[in-house]
């Protein structure tokens, strides 16, 4: 790992040096600022987390005896006659994808030091962000006027009140720090503390754009959560 | 990655962004359709593997990160695949179990 400040040269392509870099006895990821590697390993736990809740899910759901309930239905919309089924699942995850866009843009011009388009595009993420959170609390409460519970359920198996709450929760909550983040990044990047160097209030450390891009991480990681869980416990 | 390397053009961006709302839509599609067993399941998992392979790659830059770091984020990943096997396995034990259960006690 490298200081932020320090003049390394980065290879293109840089991805390479795999036997060199372990083998230096020195610094194993040459060329990465401190923050983003740190940021990519909390990452890495964050993943085993969210990998050991969508595990026990596996295991109640192969293990019960009861009928599983077909989300299809139970997250399904009336709309008018129609039935749409994952109706509102499918608004949030493209709602989700778009954020993302943003904010990959957010970090391309920050890069750039293009401080105004970064700060609005990471406004567009946050307040995609903060509709998708909305949108989760508009499916909690749906499911719990029609008798979702975390230990019983009017579908079938009991289990999926639990896992639901536990694994939607979890995420929800993921995406709510970090729309809390992108709003206070944004208005750092809006006033030019990344070109002036104004040490952070909490940190009290000078930051750069490279913050934008571990934020970006940190966003892009909710996104790729929501792809499992879209995947897995939505259209299993 | 030191400042001013990362120097992407706009276009790869809304590339994958493009892709990535159409795989969206794909795996929407797979339940509208209703697609059942190893089908669903197949498609389901390809889109899936899909949409995250491009978010990492291009949208959290892992495609330009020296493979060091690559190797450090990917290879701890592998242990998720062998809890899934373990569980996977001990769930159908649990299942077995109950099902004796039930059968002997009749309920």
């Amino acid at each position: 790992m490298e200081e932020s400040t320090a003049s390394v040269e980065v290879t293109v392509p840089p991805n390479k040096g795999m036997v060199a870099d372990w083998a230096s006895d020195q610094k194993a990821f040459k060329g990465v600022p401190w923050g983003k590697a740190m940021m990519w390993i909390f990452l890495v736990s964050d993943t085993f987390v969210f990998s050991i809740f969508l595990i026990s899910y596996m295991t109640v759901r192969f293990s019960t005896k009861a009928e599983w309930p077909n989300p299809s239905e139970v997250f399904g919309l009336h709309i008018g006659d129609y039935n749409v089924p994952l109706l509102l699942i499918a608004i949030m995850t493209f709602i989700l994808i778009t954020s993302s866009g943003t904010m990959a843009l957010a970090v391309k011009y920050g890069y750039e030091k293009n401080r105004k388009m970064c700060a609005i595009l990471m406004l567009a993420t946050a307040i995609f962000g903060a509709s998708f959170v909305g949108m989760q609390a508009f499916e909690w409460t749906k499911l719990i006027m029609e008798g979702v519970r975390p230990w019983e359920n009017p579908f079938g198996a009991p289990q999926f009140g639990s896992i639901f709450f536990m694994v939607t929760g979890f995420h929800g909550t993921h995406v709510t720090i970090g729309v809390i983040f992108l709003f206070i990044m944004a208005r750092k990047a809006w006033r030019g503390d990344f070109d002036t160097g104004r040490r952070g209030f909490f940190t009290s450390q000078k930051s750069n754009y490279e913050a934008i891009e571990i934020m970006g991480l940190y966003w892009h990681f909710v996104d790729l959560v929501w792809v499992f869980i879209f995947a897995f416990f939505y259209l299993w | 990655m030191a400042e001013g390397t990362q120097q992407h053009p706009l276009k790869i961006y809304f590339f994958v962004w493009i892709l990535l709302f159409v795989f969206s839509a794909f795996s929407y599609w797979v339940d509208w359709y209703g697609f059942q067993g190893y089908t669903r399941w197949g498609l389901i998992l390809l889109f899936m593997m899909l949409k995250a392979g491009f978010i990492c790659a291009i949208f959290m830059h892992m495609w330009w990160e020296r493979l060091p770091i690559i190797f450090a984020i990917l290879c701890p990943c592998m242990a998720i695949l062998v809890f899934v096997f373990i569980m996977w396995h001990e769930s159908y034990y649990t299942l077995l179990i109950r099902k004796l259960f039930f059968l002997i006690t009749g309920t």
